[in-house]
């Protein structure tokens, strides 16, 4: 590589275990700015738990992240020179707003019109005026193609439409980094492409992004680099067309070879059919 | 209008409806003729006393204590389920030790300590341990029998609430709460926001029983000579010892508010219970109408659902 972008998130050996099942054991990953990586890997192999240590949704056991040089979730304890001590809620708050979160099963308020899900976090953490909230929600909304649904209550819109109010809403606190975890997992086949329409529009416009997905033509076509996690690992780390065509990692050919259906022997030499 | 018209689709008979419906008036108008004929219910004296002053004061004394009490219980509820659901261990100590307590201790007794809580600590102080006294007063004059009535009841009343909080809270979806924390928003904020109203669902219908067990359990206050209904109804059948027309009295009203307080529960259910996925059931009056269309006993409304 000539030129080495800046990162925006750089994640160094990442531990974390549930009770005694270790869950990662030293995940390192970089996302440079604007740059997407989509993270591939069997179910359970740990991807939804590293997205949820970069916004602190779980509090790792071991190593670091940061975004944009600034030590998530921990700072420098006073007394031991050697340890991090966990930040206050307060300070822990402001950096998660700066994390857009997007989840399988969207979350969305129930109980809130899809206008309202979406001004909530910028009004009550942002401290932004509800008129200013509105304008900027409605032009997200308009972005995602929804914006004649801003009245509606989340359970009256599609799955695929629910995500995308999912994503508006994230984006409305202007985030550093858009995490998604399995976005289109939840949704009919026909309301994938929407979904993964608007994530490449994102992409397009810039955005750093860190993706866990099993759609191989998103991470072909949309991704910079792609990340293969196997076992709380990350095993194989390259361009699409490396990790995606030539595969090095045994688990990492099988892996793909399943999810396109072909015999794992033959994976390595042919590339990988859509 | 399409197709051809095939044969008409009856539901299929129904005998043991009406066979239990005959056999159910019949018991009713039994024990309704039987009450009206008891000489013992005296209703002559039923209706004399029913809207006396000293009744109506007692009934109004019974119903704003069960506001009162109901309103600050469920205050306090609200405290007591945050307390136990944080990661405080503290916290979560001090609530269970609370609710395990106030649920423990009868009301009655409660209100009886309360009532009598000057033999125990006869004067309260308000002041620095240890230090000098701010405030200081004597236990009767700062705690009357209104006030303990209050008290013991809003404090048995706050541990039941807390249950009903928690329950509703934990069946609210975890990723609600993982949501609003992802997007920066504070712990009280999504709590307010976003978990309790989705948790008034499940709230709702144990606050309606709640509520009307706090209304008759104000009954009890009469032990302290607090004039509430029963009190009132007490006093004058002391005199006059017309013990079972007074009581009825009193019974009248109770199931007068308790009929009016479930109404109110149904709809405020239905309120709650909007958007959601189950839809709306009807209301009795509309399935009673429904019912009487199908029965053909009067003319159909023409665009009705099934
Ligand atoms: N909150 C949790 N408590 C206990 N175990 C968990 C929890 N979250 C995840 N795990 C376990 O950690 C492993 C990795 O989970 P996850 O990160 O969700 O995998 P993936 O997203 O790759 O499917 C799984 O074995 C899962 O059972
Ligand atoms: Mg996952």
């Amino acid at each position: 590589m000539s030129t080495i972008p800046a990162p925006r998130v750089t994640i160094r050996g990442l531990r974390k275990s549930f009770g005694d099942q270790p869950v990662l054991h030293g995940v390192d990953l970089d996302v440079a700015v604007g740059a997407v990586v989509c993270l591939l890997g069997a179910s359970g192999s740990g991807k939804s738990t590293i997205l949820r240590c970069v916004n602190q949704l779980e509090r790792p056991d071991g190593g670091t992240v940061h975004i944009d040089g600034d030590l998530i979730g921990f700072r420098p304890d006073r007394r031991r020179p050697d340890a991090l001590r966990a930040l206050a809620p307060r300070e822990l708050r402001r950096q998660q707003a700066d994390i857009g979160m997007v989840f399988q099963s969207f979350n969305l308020f129930p109980h809130l019109t899809v206008l309202q899900n979406v001004i909530e976090a910028p009004v009550a953490v942002r401290g932004r005026s509800v008129a200013r909230a509105r304008a900027t929600a409605l032009e997200l909304l308009d972005q995602v193609g929804l914006a004649d649904r801003a009245d509606a209550y989340p359970r009256q819109l599609s799955g695929g439409q629910q995500q995308r109010v999912a994503i508006a809403r994230a984006l409305a606190m202007d985030p550093k980094v858009m995490l998604f975890d399995e976005p289109t997992s939840a949704l009919d086949p026909e309301l994938v492409a929407d979904v993964l329409g608007v994530m490449r529009d994102l992409a397009r416009a810039g955005m750093t992004m860190l993706v866990v997905t099993h759609e191989l033509d998103f991470a072909r076509h949309v991704a910079d680099r792609v990340a293969f996690v196997d076992e709380g690992r990350i095993v194989e780390v390259g361009t699409p067309a490396e990790v995606l065509e030539h595969p090095q990692h045994p688990r990492a050919r099988r892996f793909l070879a399943q999810l396109t259906g072909e015999p794992s022997t033959d994976v390595d030499t042919r590339a990988v059919a859509s | 209008m399409s197709g051809v018209a095939g044969p008409v689709l009856l539901d299929r008979r129904r005998p043991l409806t009406w066979v239990s419906g005959l056999v159910a008036t019949a018991l009713v108008v039994a024990l309704v003729l039987s009450l009206a004929r008891n000489p013992a219910m005296e209703w002559d004296v039923v209706a004399e006393y029913l809207t006396t002053a000293q009744v109506l004061d007692g009934l109004w004394l019974t119903l704003w204590l069960t506001a009162v009490v109901t309103a600050l219980g469920f205050l306090g509820g609200i405290g007591i389920a945050a307390m136990r659901l944080s990661r405080n261990p503290v916290l979560q100590a001090v609530s269970w030790a609370y609710v395990w307590f106030f649920r423990s201790v009868p009301v009655l007794v409660q209100l009886l300590f309360w009532f009598n809580i000057g033999y125990l600590y006869p004067k309260i102080t308000l002041g620095i341990p240890g230090g000098p006294a701010l405030l200081e007063a004597s236990s009767n004059d700062l705690i009357s029998a209104t006030t303990a009535a209050v008290l013991g009841l809003t404090l048995h009343e706050a541990a039941h609430a807390g249950e009903i909080i928690r329950g509703g809270i934990l069946a609210v979806d975890g990723g609600q709460a993982e949501a609003g924390t992802a997007l920066g928003m504070s712990g009280s904020r999504i709590f307010r926001r976003i978990v309790l109203p989705q948790a008034m669902r499940s709230i709702v219908p144990a606050t309606g029983n709640l509520l009307i067990g706090t209304l008759k359990g104000t009954s009890m206050v009469s032990v302290i000579a607090v004039g509430d209904l029963l009190y009132s109804v007490q006093f004058v059948y002391n005199r006059t010892y017309q013990v079972v027309p007074l009581l009825l009295v009193a019974t009248l009203w109770y199931l007068l508010v308790t009929t009016v307080l479930s109404v109110c529960q149904y709809y405020v259910e239905r309120h709650f219970a909007r958007g959601s996925r189950n839809g709306l059931t009807p209301t009795p009056v509309q399935r009673a109408r429904r019912a009487l269309t199908r029965a053909r006993l009067v003319p159909s409304l023409g665009k009705e659902a099934p």
